[in-house]
Order: structure tokens, then C-alpha cells, then sequence
């Protein structure tokens, strides 16, 4: 029997005996927020802290205690039986438990398995949950060796010949093994910019390998992404837009993870992920047009200044953002175009990597 | 107006006042040039007596027999309280029969007899046939009728719309024969007209008096019905038997709830700040007393010799000067004075409230509900009047939860049916807070929900806005006496309201939480791979636990 599922059952073993006792029975989370994180810069991702929310039986909670044991004994099914569920699969399994006990929503049942995860501070793939979301796309100098689910045989996929298309990330990606020599990986935010990257071969001219994120990065792009940094030892440099949402939520997670994640963070994080841009400093110097930041936006960049500690250990992110405030103003990545549609390809990223070390951290 | 009446009459033996000649001489004077106008010869030729039943015979609204409906009622209500008044005056615990019948179209025969002391021969006539003839105006007592209208209204309607006399039937005891009468208003002279008169030796009643008169009338059930006056009636006098015969042929009976008479309310003197200065004119002219300080101390309550020497150096009179000689000026005077004067408050031992427990098991027995409380409040005092209010509640049970609260308006055990808007009562429930009490109200209206409110005011006086007496009046002191008692007793409801709720959360949180307990079981069950024995022992233990629990 696997450890997990020791645990799983030492945890229920545990619950079922208060009861006979008459005592109330408990279960503790982690708190799963940016408060319960802190920063060290050593190791280089947000840590999970100390503090904890018990769910105590009682009244108020009787739903969500009861959810939340069926969805460990779903899991535990799950393992004993070497399948997986998609959370949108297991909203489905609960729709057909009773009606009082019914999710309403998919958010509801997702909050209960990340509880879950937490509980157990392991990958909800270890539980038997996948992700639903696709992984990001792959296209450079990077040959990825995976294996025929079938033969077991050794597939040698090489990144350089998908022509105008690109690799899929797959959802777990711990058996991969990788080589190139690429000098360099280029985190983008947007299909858009990686499309105009892979027409043009960018990742030829540069000698590198181009990883479109597609928003905030999944936790498989997240962790193929630093398999290629730790793997290959080549620095990640990323590109998104110079607004709050590019700045905190897509480079920070990319970077040390999340606040709701942080049991998983040391391994699903790049510390070594530089900021290239776009900078402040960027539209000024390029001169590109720009967008009036709405109050959601400014709300974003005071709440990081605040409460993200990754922002706080860093004078320079609190000025950067600060700038941005005061400008008032936000850039895409893709508004180099005002200039020339190739302008970003020739101009601005050559720049920009000629001097590598004024990257923000 | 009942006080304004009253002046009248009495302002007209002491001689001032507005004579109609000053005015209208003025008016001749002004119009002395246009010819074929009225003279002040012409007018005054014109101008004679108005007889006070020729008055009501064409203001009958103000008596409450402004329309065929009411009419009934104020008739039966005029004969019950009269009955009423009777019977506790002469200690007998009242047994009162009342009948209607129909006797054509829009006809009907009212009925009431009592078990009283019976009328003496003599004074039949002039009760029944006289108006503003009655025992009761010229005291300050607590009692049912004041003023010597009522049954002769009566009379005098049932005369002016069908015109039949008034039937009386009356024994004063066993030994003696009963006396029976037919009587006719003359209205213009008010004066009883005798039309029959007999002995009636073998009357199946010992003793007790009925009366019998047939009007134009409308029966109707409802609200504002003779049904609905008579149970309130009961229900403010516990210790009334009642048997009633419907024109439809139902017969109800009210037994008693309390076989014993509440105790006789006793006559007060009247206090000197509640008098006016008509009256005080009037009491002057006729008090026996030879000297002022004796009239004083003599006719009104709490004026000791020291109080009396006081007004009179204040009035700048002697106190030995006599009271018939104090001209119109003088007593103006002597009556700012006397209310310059700090006086002690009336005595309040001369009301005689139901009672809380009373009240209580009367509503208990009228009203099914699932709450009851009753407050009597301490005796107060408007006017130099002393007043005293009760009011009882009841909530829940069968009583109509939509719609406004059931508000019973009583008097001197008298309830009210009409002009609900313009009573003070009304006002005052209306200004109490309700909500403060889970009782749902919109601004400025009656509440809503299954509430029964009952406020009685009584008092040796009781300030009604009109004749008909179904409305009483706003004084400040009697609004925030009733205020403050329907306050009382809704708290009690909002504390049993916040009760009820909590059971009911508390039995809510427990089925809730009792679905959830099989889930848990199971789960567990699932995943440790426990006997269903053990499953059992642990949904068992769960159950019992969270029911237990508050939280």
C-alpha cells in the first residue's frame, strides 16, 4: 500500500475514533492564501507557513465536512484503481451523490479537492486528479524524449520540426527527459506573440526555445518549464504584457508559485525566471501606445504592494509597479507593431538580450 | 360635547352668555337701508325654544343612529349598558337576555331584559321618555352611561321610524306587581306621553326591568354587529351572563367567568383642575354651603382649609364671603386661581379595572390562541380626572395571521365599534414600535400578523369625541398610559415571538444536520473499510451529538 494511502485512511481512522468518543471531529488545512506564504529568496518560491484552518464538525460545517470525506474516498478509489479524474469529472461523480450533499457549482467542488490536496500536501495528481486545463506549447531547439504508452518504446520528439505549429505540454510531464542546446528559454504570454516568434523562426535566429504560456502558466508548464531550467542550466527569460495581471499573477506564479498552491510551490515554480519585459521603462523608451489602467487594475497593483511578499522583497518590482501607478497607464506585448510587425523580432528583443543582467528579478 | 351640552344647559339657568339678540342687532344696524329684508321685530318674533329632543330628532348621527344598521346596535347597546349600570349598582350579579326579532321588512323588535332592581313606578316614564333625564351626569362615578341620552334616544328613533311607543316592563321585587308602560316622546315639549299603562301581576320575573322597541333596522353580522358587540361585552364583564336570540334564530349564551361582582367603583368629588368655569359657576348658585372656604373644601376633593385659604388670597376673596353672591367677575377670578394652585392629585381608589387576571381568562375563553398576557397599568390623571388602562394580548394559535392585528377598543367595559381611526386608542397602539417586537408594521399604520389587542381606559369621566361615544378622545396623559401599557405586553409577545423562533431554528439546524450524518458514515466507512456495524455505532454517536449541540 502507498504512503498516501496510509494516510489517507490514518486521517479517517482518525476522524472515525473522536466520534466514538463523542468528541468533535476536525480536520486541518493549511490556510491556502498569499498571507500563509513567505518569501526567501534562497530557495526561491513562496513557502507554505504555519497557519492552519480546522474544520471543525459542527452545524455550519456539516456540508463541507461531509463533501469533502467523499471526495477523499473518490480519490482513494481512484488510486486504488490507477484511474484519474478531471476535476470537471469529479463535479460530474458528485452530481450523482444525493441531492443535499450536491455541488452547485464546479468552483465549490474544486475549492473542496484543493482542500483535499492541501490536506495531504501532495500534487492532486497524486490523488488521482488532473487537471482539465491543456499545458502551454513548445517550439525551439528542444528534442523531448517520452514513451509509447503502448510498446514502451523511446519517442525522440524534436521541437525544431513542427513547422508553423508547436509540442503540447502533456499534463504530467516527470518521466520526460530533454535535450538542446538552446542558450536560453522565452516564457510567452500570449499565442499570439508565439505564433508571430514561430512563423518567423525567432527561435533559430536567438538559438533558443520559445514556451507559449497562454495566461498565468498551468502547473505542467510551470514544471516543464523548470525541468528545463534545472535540466539543461539555461536562464528563462519571460515576456508578457506591462500591466498588473502580466506582472503579479502570470510572472510571480511563474516565478515562486501561488498563495493557494503553496504546498506544491517548491516544485512547481522557476526561481531562476528573469522579467524581460515588457518594462515600464519599455513603453516610455519604445514609445508604444498604450491603455488607461482600469480601478480593477490599480486595486491589483495596491494589494500586491501590500500583501505579495514576493513584490515586497523586491525594491525594485515596488518601484516598477509604482511607475506604473503613477503613469496610469498599461502596454501589451504586442503593441510593438505600431512600429513595424517585425519590429519586436528585429528590434526590441535583440536589445533586450544584449544586456541580460538589467532584467527585473 | 357631552361636556358642551351639559354647559349649555347649565349656562342657560345661570342667565350669561351669548343671546342670539346682540348678534343679530348688530347684523339689522349694518342692513338698515334694504328694504323687504328681515327686522330685528321680524326675527324676533321668529325666534323660540328649541326643544332638546327636537334637536336630536334631526341630529340622530350624533347619537349613533345615523343609519339602519347602527341603529340597532346603539339601541341594544343603550338598554345593556343601562342593565348593566343597574345590576352592579345594586350588588346583583346581572343576568341579561337579549332578543331581536324581525317584524317586516326592515323592522325588527329589540329586546333586553335584566335581572336588576326594577325602576319605581314614578320614574319609568321620565327614563325612558326624557331626554338628558338620568342619575348619573351629576356625579363623578365610574359608570357605563353619563349623561341621561341613550335609552331615550332610543326610544324616541324607534318612535320617529315606526311610530310605535316604548314598551316597559318593570318589578322592583317579588311581593310587588310588575308595572307595564307604553310611552311616546313629545318631542317639542320633551316631555314622556303615557299611551298605556298597567299592572302586570303575574310577570314571570321576580324582579328586573325590560324594555321593548321596535325601529327601523338593519341586521347584519360582522364587524360592527350586535353579535360582535354583544361577545365583547362579555368579554369585558366576566361576571355577565348573557343569552342571546338572534333574528335568525341562533341563540347564544355567555356564561359567567367570574361569579362575583367587581367591587362598586366609589363616587368622587370632582377635582378643582378638571372643572370648568361654567360649572364652577353652576356649583356656586347651588352648593348649601354659606361660606366660600366651605364650598371649597366641601364640594371638591383634596382642597384641605389651608388650600382653600390659599386660593382665596390668590382669588384676592374672602373666605367667609358667600358663594351665591360671587358675581360672574369673581368667579373668573376665584377659577384662575384655584388652578394657580398646586393641588395633591385626585384620588384613584374610585376606579375599578377588570383586573389583569380577569381579562386574561376572558380573552383565554374568547380567543384561541397560543399566547396570552394581560398589564394593568397604575391609576393616572388627565384633567383632574383619575383614569386607569388594562390592556391584554393575544398571539398565535387560530388567530388570522394575515392581514392587521384585531385591535378591541373598551370604555368602561364598554366596547367600541365604530370611528376606530379617530380614537386615541387606536392611535396610541399605532405609535408604539411594533417591529421592536417581531410584529411586522409599515410607517404610521395598525400592525400586521395574528395578534388580538385589547385596551381598556377607565375612568370616572372618560373624554369621548362625540355623543355616540365610540371614540376617545386624544389627551397626552391617556395616549402615553396606553401607550406604555400595550408596550408592556409586547415585549412579552416579542420575548415569546424570539422563543418560538429559536425552537424553530434549533429543530431546523437539526434535520439539516441530520441529512448530512449518513454521507459522513458512509464515507468514512469507505475509505477505513469498517464493519456496517461499526458505521452504525458511528452515525449513531454523530446523531446524538450535533442534535445536542448549539452551534
Amino acid at each position: 500500500m502507498s504512503g498516501l494511502l496510509k494516510q489517507i485512511e490514518k486521517e479517517a481512522k482518525g476522524i472515525r475514533d473522536k466520534i466514538l468518543k463523542r468528541q468533535k471531529p476536525s480536520m486541518r488545512f493549511p490556510l491556502r492564501n498569499l498571507s500563509n506564504v513567505k518569501f526567501d529568496p534562497k530557495a526561491g518560491f513562496f513557502e507554505m507557513g504555519r497557519k492552519t484552518k480546522e474544520r471543525t464538525l459542527a452545524v455550519s460545517t456539516v456540508k463541507t465536512f461531509a463533501q469533502s470525506l467523499k471526495m477523499i474516498a473518490l480519490s482513494k478509489n481512484l488510486i486504488e484503481t490507477d484511474d484519474i479524474a478531471t476535476k470537471r469529472e469529479a463535479y460530474y461523480v458528485a452530481k450523482g451523490w444525493s441531492d443535499e450533499i450536491r455541488f452547485g457549482e464546479q468552483t465549490e467542488s474544486d475549492t473542496v479537492l484543493d482542500d483535499v490536496e492541501a490536506l495531504f500536501r501532495v500534487n492532486r495528481e497524486q490523488l488521482g486528479f488532473v487537471p482539465e486545463e491543456k499545458g502551454g506549447e513548445v517550439a525551439g531547439r528542444l528534442t523531448v524524449f517520452d514513451e509509447d504508452r503502448d510498446s514502451g518504446e523511446e519517442l525522440a520528439i524534436d521541437c525544431t520540426r513542427f513547422g508553423s505549429g508547436a509540442y503540447s505540454i502533456p499534463i504530467s510531464v516527470e518521466h520526460l527527459r530533454f535535450e538542446s542546446d538552446a542558450k536560453f528559454v522565452l516564457a510567452i504570454e500570449t499565442a499570439g506573440m508565439f505564433q508571430r516568434l514561430v512563423k518567423h523562426s525567432y527561435w533559430r535566429t536567438a538559438n533558443c526555445i520559445l514556451v507559449s504560456m497562454g495566461g498565468v502558466p498551468t502547473r505542467a508548464t510551470r514544471r516543464f518549464i523548470r525541468r528545463l531550467s534545472d535540466e539543461l542550466d539555461v536562464p528563462v527569460y519571460a515576456f508578457v504584457d506591462c500591466d498588473p495581471y502580466g506582472i503579479c499573477n502570470i510572472y510571480r506564479t511563474l516565478k515562486v508559485g501561488s498563495g493557494n498552491a503553496a504546498h506544491i510551490n517548491e516544485f512547481f515554480c522557476v526561481p531562476k525566471a528573469h522579467f524581460l519585459g515588457v518594462t515600464p521603462d519599455d513603453i516610455e523608451q519604445y514609445g508604444l501606445p498604450t491603455h488607461k489602467m482600469t480601478d480593477v487594475d490599480i486595486k491589483r497593483i495596491d494589494d500586491a504592494l501590500k500583501n505579495d511578499p514576493f513584490v515586497q522583497h523586491y525594491k525594485k518590482w515596488q518601484e516598477a509597479l509604482l511607475k506604473l501607478k503613477k503613469a496610469g497607464y498599461r502596454a501589451e506585448q504586442q503593441a510593438f507593431a505600431v512600429h513595424d510587425l517585425n519590429h519586436v523580432i528585429d528590434t526590441y528583443l535583440p536589445a533586450k538580450l544584449e544586456n541580460a543582467k538589467a532584467f527585473l528579478p | 360635547m357631552s361636556e358642551k351640552t351639559a354647559q349649555m344647559d347649565l349656562l342657560s339657568t345661570a342667565g350669561p352668555g351669548k343671546t342670539p339678540d346682540s348678534g343679530n342687532g348688530r347684523t339689522a344696524k349694518k342692513r338698515s337701508g334694504s328694504s323687504g329684508r328681515a327686522t330685528a321685530q321680524s326675527m324676533a318674533s321668529r325666534q323660540r325654544d328649541i326643544s332638546i329632543s327636537e334637536f336630536f330628532s334631526r341630529n340622530r348621527h350624533l347619537l349613533g343612529f345615523d343609519n339602519p344598521r347602527r341603529a340597532l346596535l346603539t339601541g341594544i347597546k343603550e338598554a345593556v349598558d343601562n342593565s348593566l349600570d343597574a345590576c352592579e349598582e345594586a350588588g346583583i350579579l346581572p343576568e341579561i337576555e337579549v332578543a331581536i326579532e324581525s317584524v317586516g321588512s326592515d323592522r325588527y323588535l329589540m329586546r333586553v331584559r335584566d335581572n336588576g332592581p326594577g325602576i319605581v313606578k314614578a320614574q319609568i316614564p321620565n327614563i325612558f321618555g326624557k331626554l338628558l333625564y338620568g342619575s348619573k351626569f351629576h356625579r363623578l362615578k365610574m359608570s357605563r352611561g353619563q349623561q341621561g341620552i341613550g335609552i331615550s334616544a332610543a326610544s324616541m328613533y324607534g318612535q320617529l321610524t315606526t311610530g310605535k311607543p316604548t314598551r316597559i316592563l318593570s318589578r322592583t321585587s317579588s311581593r310587588r306587581p310588575a308595572h307595564m308602560y307604553e310611552i311616546q316622546i313629545n318631542t317639542t315639549k320633551n316631555k314622556p306621553e303615557i299611551v298605556r299603562e298597567e299592572d302586570v301581576p303575574d310577570w314571570e320575573h321576580a324582579q328586573g326591568t325590560q324594555v321593548e322597541i321596535e325601529m327601523e333596522a338593519r341586521y347584519l353580522r360582522g364587524r360592527q354587529s350586535v353579535d360582535e358587540y354583544l361577545r365583547q361585552t362579555a368579554l369585558a364583564n366576566p361576571h355577565l351572563h348573557l343569552i342571546y336570540s338572534s333574528p335568525d334564530g341562533r341563540r347564544e349564551e355567555y356564561e359567567c367567568s367570574a361569579d362575583e361582582l367587581p367591587p362598586e367603583p366609589k363616587e368622587v368629588k370632582p377635582h378643582p383642575h378638571g372643572i370648568e368655569l361654567g360649572v364652577l359657576m353652576k356649583m356656586l348658585h347651588a352648593t348649601p354651603h354659606r361660606t366660600l372656604q366651605g364650598f371649597l373644601t366641601q364640594e371638591f376633593s383634596r382642597v384641605s382649609v389651608r388650600m382653600a385659604k390659599e386660593i382665596c388670597e390668590k382669588a384676592d376673596l374672602r373666605a367667609n364671603s358667600r358663594p351665591k353672591s360671587i358675581a360672574r367677575e369673581e368667579s373668573d377670578r376665584l377659577f384662575k386661581a384655584i388652578n394657580q394652585t398646586k393641588l395633591m392629585k385626585p384620588p384613584t381608589d374610585c376606579i375599578v379595572p377588570i383586573g389583569e387576571e380577569l381579562l386574561l381568562a376572558s380573552l383565554r375563553q374568547s380567543v384561541d390562541a397560543a399566547f396570552y398576557t394581560s398589564t394593568t397599568r397604575p391609576p393616572a390623571v388627565y384633567r383632574g380626572n383619575p383614569f386607569q388602562v388594562e390592556v391584554a394580548l393575544a398571539y398565535g394559535g387560530d388567530v388570522d395571521p394575515d392581514g392587521t392585528i384585531s385591535l378591541m377598543r373598551f370604555a368602561n367595559r364598554v366596547p367600541l365599534l365604530y370611528q376606530q381611526s379617530a380614537c386615541a386608542i387606536t392611535r396610541s397602539t399605532i405609535d408604539v414600535d411594533w417591529r421592536n417586537y417581531r410584529v411586522s408594521q409599515s410607517n404610521g399604520s395598525m400592525p400586521t400578523g395574528p395578534l388580538v389587542v385589547i385596551v381598556h381606559v377607565a375612568s370616572v369621566w372618560v373624554p369621548f369625541t362625540s355623543e355616540s361615544k365610540e371614540a376617545v378622545a386624544h389627551y397626552p396623559e391617556i395616549m402615553k398610559e396606553i401607550r406604555l401599557a400595550v408596550q408592556e405586553c409586547g415585549r412579552r409577545v416579542g420575548e415569546q415571538i424570539n422563543r418560538q423562533r429559536r425552537a424553530a431554528e434549533a429543530e431546523r439546524k437539526k434535520s439539516y444536520v441530520s441529512q448530512y450524518i449518513g454521507h459522513i458514515a458512509e464515507a468514512l466507512q469507505e475509505i477505513t473499510g469498517d464493519s456496517d456495524k461499526k458505521k452504525q455505532q458511528v452515525e449513531e454517536t454523530l446523531q446524538s451529538m450535533l442534535e445536542r449541540s448549539r452551534s
